[in-house]
């Protein structure tokens, strides 16, 4: 996955709107947006944050300096370690031409030392949606690791993953019933960008206008686009 | 303190472990235990030559038990790992076995064997 393959694959997909969500950090977020500033398809600056529960939030921001703003604290707070190149894999650091400016030497993969309740505060501090990521999947999901949704954590919405259906998810979690849901690719290859999708109605693509949908307000909403039963994983 | 060294193979048997991978590996020395679901513990605090006992299944327990040079990793309550992650023990020479038993219940036991925790 590098920026101008990424734009190439979410053009073909015919889509509008990505959001780049990399672990713990948003130092690729940059080139991407560079990457299609001549194309209509819009960039939403994000990260994926690991709590110390390992579960995993997803913060969507406004604009690439609220992300930013929010990559120090998460860089503190980080797992201390190296990253190891031979079992994890390389952490480049990319340009819009797909050229490597160097390499993330922090532990990426590792988990912070702040909740999930901390994250969602922080990333709300940053102007940002907080979405928990993958609730139906066995690993480092809300569910998966606490078991239930807890009182204090204002979720913006929780996603479902491709390897589940809505009804599916809010069968097994009734849970997420009260919650906004919506299903996005979570793309760790090329193959996987647009594998689903989340529609949205909105005025613009912004993130204002994500949260309005969430809500269904003034008119916003959104309906999941997940793959059918022959197209999706085992 | 018991001064035999305790093998995988040793283990295997006592506790009816069924091996997935390492097969080859059984003479591999314990030198102790570390029983987490955690990844970002396991990094943490596991040590080299440790069992690890775990019902986390995702993928990156593999990368993580390579990563720590454990003994190898017991996967509790039933749980199985994929083809792929079997794969990938295997080129990594990580052996990983399974219990039907929870993980308590393993950790137990081999503490029971001498398998002691953190050193």
């Amino acid at each position: 996955m590098s920026p101008k393959r990424i734009v190439k694959k979410a053009k073909a997909d015919k889509l509008d709107l990505i959001a780049i969500c990399d672990h713990n950090s948003a130092e690729n977020v940059a080139a991407v947006f560079k990457a299609a500033k001549k194309d209509q398809l819009k960039i939403i600056a994000g990260m994926e944050i690991s709590s110390s529960e390992e579960v995993h939030i997803l913060g969507l921001f406004e604009c690439l300096e609220d992300v930013l703003s929010l990559q120090g604290t998460v860089y503190a707070q980080l797992a201390e370690g190296e990253n190891n190149p031979a079992v994890f894999g390389d952490q480049i650091i990319a340009n819009e031409h797909d050229e490597v400016e160097g390499y993330n030497n922090r532990l990426l993969i590792g988990a912070t030392l702040l909740t999930a309740a901390e994250i969602v505060e922080k990333i709300h501090k940053s102007k940002g949606l907080a979405i928990a990521s993958h609730i139906d999947r066995p690993s480092y999901s809300l569910l998966s690791q606490l078991g239930f949704i807890p009182d204090d954590i204002d979720l913006d919405a929780v996603e479902i993953s491709p390897q589940s259906t809505l009804d599916e998810a809010t069968e097994k979690f009734p849970e997420i019933r009260k919650i906004p849901a919506v299903t996005s690719s979570d793309a760790h290859d090329l193959g996987e960008i647009g594998r689903a999708v989340t529609l949205f109605y909105l005025a613009e693509p912004s993130v204002p206008e994500i949260k309005k949908a969430l809500r269904n307000q003034d008119g916003r909403k959104f309906t999941l686009i997940l793959p059918s039963p022959s197209e999706g994983e085992d | 303190m018991d001064n035999n060294v305790l093998t995988v193979g040793s283990i295997v048997k006592t506790l009816a472990l069924e091996v997935q991978s390492g097969q080859e590996l059984m003479f591999t020395e314990i030198k102790g235990g570390y029983s987490s679901d955690l990844l970002s513990d396991v990094m943490a605090n596991g040590k080299k030559g440790d069992i690890w006992v775990t019902c986390q299944i995702h993928p990156n327990i593999i990368a993580v038990g390579v990563l720590k040079e454990m003994a190898g990793i017991i996967i509790t309550g039933g749980r199985k790992p994929d083809a792929g992650m079997v794969e990938k023990a295997r080129t990594e020479k990580l052996i990983v076995m399974c219990s039907s038993l929870p993980s308590f219940e393993v950790a137990g036991k081999l503490w029971a064997m001498g398998v002691e925790g953190p050193r």
